[in-house]
């Protein structure tokens, strides 16, 4: 109640909860993408990889979200490249990649002796949100959503069938880098909140969660959408009543609601698998 | 006359590797054509070379006279089945839906019309009854004729198929076959990969044997004879003989 009473009075607080919000339900959306195209540990790169575009964007004296969006498309072009064009396999360039960029980050950081705050960028400060910030927040959430409704057909069909996809005439490449782009816009985003270690975290246990729900791919966007949103306002509650980090508080609250789910799905969820392969050898055995 | 398909001196190579050697061919509007040969005979990359999903070394491919990208539109493809991630969020409806991208456009969904038109397909296949189940729920089968549903909702004049029948129960092979007869009857041209010798006189009217090379291109009497097919077969013909003589 108090948390409530709160939000009417500290502007801060208010600022907070709406940026949040606005990230649980752009974490959703682009994760369901992320996990069914088994992207996860891409989606743990870009964010890790924004870091040296934040320091130098606060060394040059421009917004953070032009430096991050650079480094986070640059490294994600480059874990393409090294792994079409050698042996390395995947998840090996994009784990090389993504901690050369976050390292020349840390070093960018030190070095440059920025007020800018590392652990603020690696943790998230949710409740230092300036109006600038969550404009920002805004801005993407708007670009993300607009985006994935005017390609939603691209990319389910690009995600689910790339063969059918190529042979319609669809770029899969193409699709996929619009998709990092997003990825990394919404990690961006996301920096305030819950912090770049973090940001995996919102995009993919929402999701994941979804995903144990529903077998249709709108739905799972709305749920994640949903899931990630209940997990910010009750991760902010935690955070703001018990003095917590917000991004620790939030991706708690997203690992609880995955536990649920992960039990008690109606489909997929163990408890019900387990009563009903009971059921079955029980009626087998009558 | 204007060929459904043309290829002119196709060269593909597979990872450094020609597969398909100097093939040239063309198949007649409202015909009905098996390209069989042993493993690692270049079918399946014969096919996607003629899409465009892998690319060609030389040679030059038409379809009515146009190059692909022309007639992606008209042209469906039902390939081989363990190419997907079986547990995607979809329904076996909206796996049909699919097949109305290519005419629905950018920026748009399918509507109330399209809708109708999947279902038909789906009804076409006989499995309305489960147009809410997701995809991997399905047998083999069922699959397959979900996929051959989608390339129906497309409302091709060409169909290419690879090796539609591997792995899948015998209702599910014969209702396949009996639509792509009905699609023949309609002056649609169809192109199967098929494996399974036994069957390829009944189902098709010209086949295409290759072996890397085109071996022979005909109807269907005059490929599958003992001369031609040791051609193409001389390996396996080999090993059958020194089995006989051991038995």
């Amino acid at each position: 109640m108090e948390f409530i009473q709160a939000i009417g009075q500290y502007e801060f607080l208010q600022k907070a909860l709406f940026t949040s919000v606005v990230v649980g339900i752009i974490c959703g959306i682009i994760g369901s993408f992320i996990i069914l195209r088994g992207m996860s540990l891409m989606g743990d790169a870009i964010s890790h990889a924004v870091l040296p575009g934040v320091a130098l964007s606060y060394a040059f004296g421009v917004n953070f979200f032009i430096g991050a969006v650079a480094t986070g498309v640059l490294t994600a072009i480059g874990i393409g490249y090294v792994s079409q064009n050698s042996r390395i396999k995947n998840d090996t360039a994009i784990g090389i990649l993504f901690t050369s960029a976050f390292a020349l980050g840390i070093i960018l950081i030190t070095m440059l002796k920025s007020s800018t705050d590392l652990y603020h960028i690696l943790f998230g400060n949710v409740l230092a949100v300036r109006p600038s910030d969550m404009w920002v927040t805004v801005g993407i959430g708007i670009v993300v959503i607009v985006t994935v409704y005017a390609f939603f057909k691209e990319l389910l069909l690009t995600s689910f069938d790339p063969t059918i996809a190529a042979a319609y005439g669809l770029r899969n490449n193409l699709i996929h880098y619009l998709l990092m782009t997003l990825l990394t816009m919404v990690t961006v985003a996301s920096l305030q909140t819950v912090g770049i270690v973090l940001v995996v975290a919102m995009l993919i246990t929402p999701a994941a969660t979804a995903y144990l729900l529903t077998d249709r791919l709108w739905v799972m966007i709305y749920l994640a959408a949903g899931f990630g949103v209940i997990s910010a306002i009750i991760g902010l509650y935690f955070s703001f009543t018990y003095n917590l980090a917000s991004g620790a508080t939030i991706v708690m609250v997203a690992t609880a609601l995955f536990l649920l789910a992960f039990l008690f799905s109606r489909k997929h969820g163990v408890v019900w698998k387990s009563i009903r392969a009971r059921q079955k050898r029980v009626e087998l055995s009558k | 006359m204007v060929h459904a398909v043309k290829v002119s001196r196709l060269h593909v190579s597979y990872f450094g590797n020609e597969v398909v050697r100097d093939v040239s061919f063309s198949v007649n509007q409202g015909s009905m054509v098996g390209i069989i040969g042993p493993n690692g005979a270049g079918k399946s990359t014969l096919i996607k070379a003629m899409l465009g999903l892998i690319p060609k070394d030389k040679g030059d491919i038409r379809f009515y006279g146009k190059e692909t990208n022309e007639v992606r539109k008209q042209i469906a493809y039902v390939p081989q089945r363990s190419q997907i991630d079986w547990t995607f969020p979809i329904t076996v409806m909206d796996t049909v839906l699919i097949g109305t991208y290519p005419s629905v456009g950018l920026f748009k969904f399918p509507k109330k019309k399209e809708k109708a038109w999947a279902l038909e397909c789906l009804k076409k296949v006989g499995l309305e009854e489960y147009r809410d189940r997701q995809i991997g729920e399905l047998s083999g089968g069922q699959q397959q004729r979900v996929f051959l549903a989608r390339a129906l909702a497309q409302k091709p004049e060409l169909l290419l198929l690879d090796e539609p029948f591997v792995g899948i129960d015998v209702a599910s092979e014969e209702t396949i076959i009996r639509i792509l007869k009905e699609l023949q009857v309609e002056d649609k041209t169809i192109v199967v990969v098929h494996h399974d010798l036994s069957k390829a006189n009944t189902y098709f009217d010209q086949l295409l044997l290759l072996n890397k090379e085109l071996i022979k291109f005909g109807a269907v009497d005059e490929v599958l004879n003992r001369e031609i097919m040791s051609k193409a077969y001389a390996r396996e013909l080999q090993f059958l003989e020194k089995a006989e003589v051991t038995a």
